[in-house]
């Protein structure tokens, strides 16, 4: 397969009184088409900028972003309308990101109308029809307004409204997080069967590790803007490299009876983004560090083949040759 | 009844039937007009504001008497049947007048707050939106604008350029821009943040049309009550001009200069002033409960 | 059953929507011993935070009012209770702490006096010595003491969620209600906060009434569990009842739903179609719509409420007859 995205070195940073806000810091991963990177972190991680930095929402600082063999880090406004066709965004929060003013229907032929992709209202209509029946919405709520349907059905709107370019790659900021649970799997179910029928590319950003590990093939995990360890889901849930991706499936509370030991928890808090020092973001977190954790930043080394992790002391931890 | 489910999913996507749907809106309008009814206060500022602007379009249809021509026989006649209101101190029948007034107070009322709202919309969602050096420069310039006194301004342009109905309401206009500006501008700064925006600009949507479509629609319902309650303000401010000898000219009909003229004949003839004085109270009044009226019936908070 | 803490009998609770009548909680009834955690688990508009605001006899009136049921705590009913005790039993007694720390603490006052002010209104203290209480409570959870003449927005959101978990526990209250508590933390702050919980009940044996939607955090915190759909429980037992002998049909499709962390499931099992609309009086079960095993005699009066073995309630028909 072919690799539809191949992210290098890309950097966001953001200009703040205090300082330079590093929210994306070097980072670098491919996607292949059709497979799906699942990008997890805690709040501040920089995984919605980052999503929003390859589609272009927000312009990069520095860094490469290959789309489909063809280098878009910096292009011009026509070519960005083109581009966005081609890699669209599923929004987070399903009543904030649909124009309380407009109906469904209205709401998922915008970007036909603006691309001129209906020659007539009545192939207008029949695309609408046609998008809503994918979803799995009932076509009587073509005229309704977004605040009269629940979450879940407002969530297929807005999936609607990102296949209706035909995309190649959609960014899913959050997609089910505001859902019910019992909605949310209708969801999730929905978004991978449309990825199998369609051969859609997925970049899915979520906090929730079982919903992560449901829907990737492989998994970038991400604290303070940089990239601590990325590999197939199966390798990230088994082995587990970096004391960060420890921590943190350490404390998903697992929905089982057992006799549970006693629970090593991540002391301290999140440092600051801005401005920040040399030296490994976690290693004031981390109960592994060392002295050069404070002085040098880690690079992602392949401590197990095809299993990156950034951390100086990644092989002695894990016992690794 | 349930969604169409996973397995259906396939099934439906294999029979392309050629149905459509209609790209069109279910009204809103219908609803906020429900919740305006229930709201008593609101409908009486409607049923009187109605009365006006029937005042204003068929004077005739109330009263035939000539607003304008003096008849010194009938001088200070007190109300009657004849003559409802009485007559003043020219034998002009005061009901007659008050009518009259009517069409030119709500003509400046109207008229300015049009224009006022058009440029002061236009200048706030620009600032609003693009911000930065832009938004400086406009927000520095309304903050000039809004630091001049209303009534004070009104004296100098009619100063400069005479006194006239059109120059009174270029005067009112131009004070009330900066207050559309500021609503709009929050407004604006407000909504331009939410994802739906995003989403647009994300599905390849111009500037023009996102603050068009996306922006202003949802900026409506501040801009709407604003407006409505200005109306009242305009109209104060044009009587209050017209009550110094500024606004509309003799001998024309309006309740500032009418109640201004009456000032002398307070004490001996009191329906002079009382029935203009009312006139103004009643307008301002009922564009002020229709404001708050409709205001309440917009709050999207009810529309759960 | 008089060593029961708690009592709540067959509770109803209504709320008036304009011209509808928003049934929210419909026949509730759980009882719990001194010491125990209950979870309290359904999705949005089951009724778990109605319940909770009704022990706390916090619900807004107008809209809304209990209309039917008791809640006896301590051998005492609350709903009889005037209003000037009621408030003296809020805080002191029984606490309750809310989902979103952002908003549950008043920005202009610092932090120690927000604790403080709980310890001055139910206890015979002076400002000093409350202020004393309200540095030991921070210590509790925590924070470094000196640290309480500062203001909520110098404290990140895991740290504020720990300020009210002191302030619910300043007058140590038998009773603590957590509404979601975790719910808006990042799951490893989430793990902080749940131990703090934990280990703060145990040394002051408190009863835990734990509302979330997360059977992850209720099988790490509680002892009994309560799955609440449509204002009703609709199955109801012990940890290992319910999640080692999932019985009811809603029960089983929340398993069902959420991706197991354990396993590789290619496709998860949602449940079809969405709660029933509340203002809507469902003849018969109100699960029954999106039910995969309903029958004819489901949609027909009263749903039995059966012990399928000691301490497991499961209301439903397919268990009518197996009554332990």
């Amino acid at each position: 397969m072919a690799e539809l995205i191949r992210v290098k070195n890309l950097k966001k940073y953001f200009k703040t009184p205090r300082g330079a806000l590093h929210a994306v810091d070097d980072v670098s991963f491919n996607i292949k088409q059709g497979n799906t990177l699942g990008v997890v972190g805690e709040s501040g991680c920089g995984k919605s900028t980052l999503g929003r930095t390859v589609i272009h929402l927000i312009d990069r600082t520095d860094g490469q972003i290959i789309f489909n063999d063809e280098d878009i880090s910096v292009i011009s406004k026509q070519k960005l309308k083109e581009l966005r066709k081609d890699m669209q965004m599923v929004f987070q929060d399903p009543f904030s990101s649909l124009n309380p003013r407009m109906s469904v229907s209205q709401i998922i032929a915008e970007p036909l109308i603006i691309y001129n992709m209906c020659k007539t209202n009545k192939e207008l209509g029949i695309r609408v029809a046609e998008l809503m029946d994918t979803v799995g919405l009932a076509s009587r709520f073509a005229s309704s307004y977004p605040h009269e349907l629940d979450g879940g059905r407002r969530q297929r709107i807005g999936i609607a409204r990102a296949l209706s370019l035909n995309p190649k790659f959609i960014v899913c900021d959050e997609p089910v997080s505001a859902l019910d649970v019992s909605i949310q799997a209708q969801i999730l179910n929905l978004m991978m069967d449309l990825q199998d029928e369609l051969g859609l590319t997925y970049m899915f950003i979520t906090h929730d590790m079982s919903v992560v590990k449901h829907m990737s093939d492989e998994i970038l995990v991400m604290y303070l803007g940089m990239m601590v360890e990325f590999s197939s889901s199966e390798d990230m849930f088994h082995d587990r490299l970096h004391p960060y991706t420890k921590a943190l499936l350490a404390a998903v509370p697992i929905p089982a009876v057992f006799e549970r030991g006693e629970r090593k928890l991540l002391k301290g808090e999140i440092t600051s983004p801005v401005n920040p020092k040399p030296g490994c973001r976690f290693a004031a977190r981390c109960q592994f560090a060392t002295e050069i954790c404070l002085s040098e930043n880690p690079t992602m080394i392949e401590a197990l083949p095809n299993h990156f992790v950034a951390c100086h002391n990644v092989k002695s931890i894990n016992n690794i040759k | 009844m349930s969604d169409i489910g996973a397995q259906q999913f396939n099934a439906n996507n294999k029979k392309k039937n050629e149905k459509a749907v209609s790209i069109t809106k279910r009204s809103q309008n219908k609803e906020i007009i429900i919740r305006f009814l229930r709201n008593k206060a609101a409908v009486l500022g409607l049923i009187i504001v109605v009365v006006l602007i029937f005042c204003m379009l068929f004077p005739t249809a109330l009263t035939s008497y000539d607003p304008i021509k003096q008849n010194f026989s009938e001088r200070f006649v007190p109300p009657n049947r004849e003559h409802l209101f009485g007559t003043d101190e020219f034998g002009r029948d005061i009901f007659t007048r008050v009518v009259y007034g009517c069409r030119t107070s709500l003509r400046i009322g109207l008229i300015s707050v049009g224009i006022s709202c058009i440029i002061g919309v236009l200048i706030g969602s620009i600032a609003g939106f693009y911000g930065g050096v832009i938004d400086s420069i406009f927000m520095r310039c309304i903050d000039v604008l809004m630091a001049i006194p209303n009534t004070l301004l009104g004296i100098s342009i009619v100063a400069a350029l005479g006194q006239s109905i059109t120059n009174l309401i270029i005067a009112i206009s131009i004070g009330s821009i900066s207050g559309y500006a500021r609503i709009t501008r929050v407004s604006v700064l407000t909504v331009k943040d939410l994802e739906y925006v995003e989403a647009a600009r994300a599905t390849g949507s111009s500037n023009a049309r996102i603050i068009i479509k996306y922006i202003l629609p949802n900026c409506l319902a501040p801009i709407i009550v604003h407006a409505t309650m200005s109306i009242a303000v305009a109209i104060m401010t044009a009587t209050g001009l017209s009550f110094l000898g500024l606004g509309v000219p003799a001998p024309t009909p309006e309740w500032g200069s009418m109640a201004s003229s009456a000032r002398a004949y307070i004490r001996d003839y009191w329906w002079l002033v009382t029935f203009p004085g009312l006139a103004i109270m009643a307008s301002a009044f009922s564009f002020n409960l229709f404001g708050d009226g409709l205001r309440d019936a917009l709050d999207p908070k009810l529309k759960n | 059953m008089s060593d029961n803490i708690l009592e709540v009998r067959d509770l109803h609770v209504h709320y008036k929507s304009g011209k509808d009548i928003v049934r929210a909680v419909n026949g509730i009834n759980f009882s719990m011993k001194e010491g125990e955690s209950l979870g309290l688990v359904g999705e949005t508009g089951a009724g778990k935070t109605t319940t909770a605001l009704s022990i706390m006899q916090l619900i807004p009136n107008p809209p809304g009012k209990i209309v039917g049921g008791d809640i006896i705590y301590k051998s005492e009913n609350l709903i009889k209770k005037t209003a000037e005790e009621k408030r003296k039993f809020r805080g002191h007694e029984i606490s309750m702490i809310f989902q979103d720390p952002m908003t549950a603490l008043n920005p202009m006052m610092t932090v120690g006096d927000q604790i403080a002010e709980v310890v001055l209104l139910h206890q015979n203290v002076n400002k000093k010595q409350a202020l004393e209480r309200a540095r030991e409570m921070m210590e509790e959870v925590g924070i470094e003491g000196e640290r309480y003449i500062e203001y909520p927005h110098q404290f990140s959101g895991g740290m504020k969620q720990r300020i009210v978990i002191a302030i619910a526990l300043a007058c140590n209250p038998s009773l603590l209600i957590a509404d979601e508590p975790t719910t808006a933390l990042d799951v490893t702050i989430q793990a902080q906060v749940l131990d703090l919980i934990e280990k703060l009940k145990e040394k002051y044996n408190t009863t835990l009434i734990l509302i979330t939607h997360d059977l992850g955090v209720v099988a790490e915190t509680c002892d009994k569990v309560a799955i609440v759909y449509a204002g009703e429980i609709v199955e109801y037992g012990k940890l290992e009842h319910i999640y080692n002998n999932t019985s009811h049909p809603y029960t089983i499709g929340l398993f069902g739903s959420i991706p197991n962390f354990n396993e590789n499931v290619k496709r998860l099992k949602p449940i079809a179609g969405l709660m029933p609309d509340p203002t809507r009086i469902v003849k018969g079960c109100s699960f029954a719509d999106r039910c995969t095993n309903v029958s004819e005699i489901c949609r027909k009066g009263d749903i039995p409420n059966t012990e399928i073995e000691p301490g497991h309630f499961v209301k439903c028909t397919l268990f009518a007859n197996k009554e332990v």
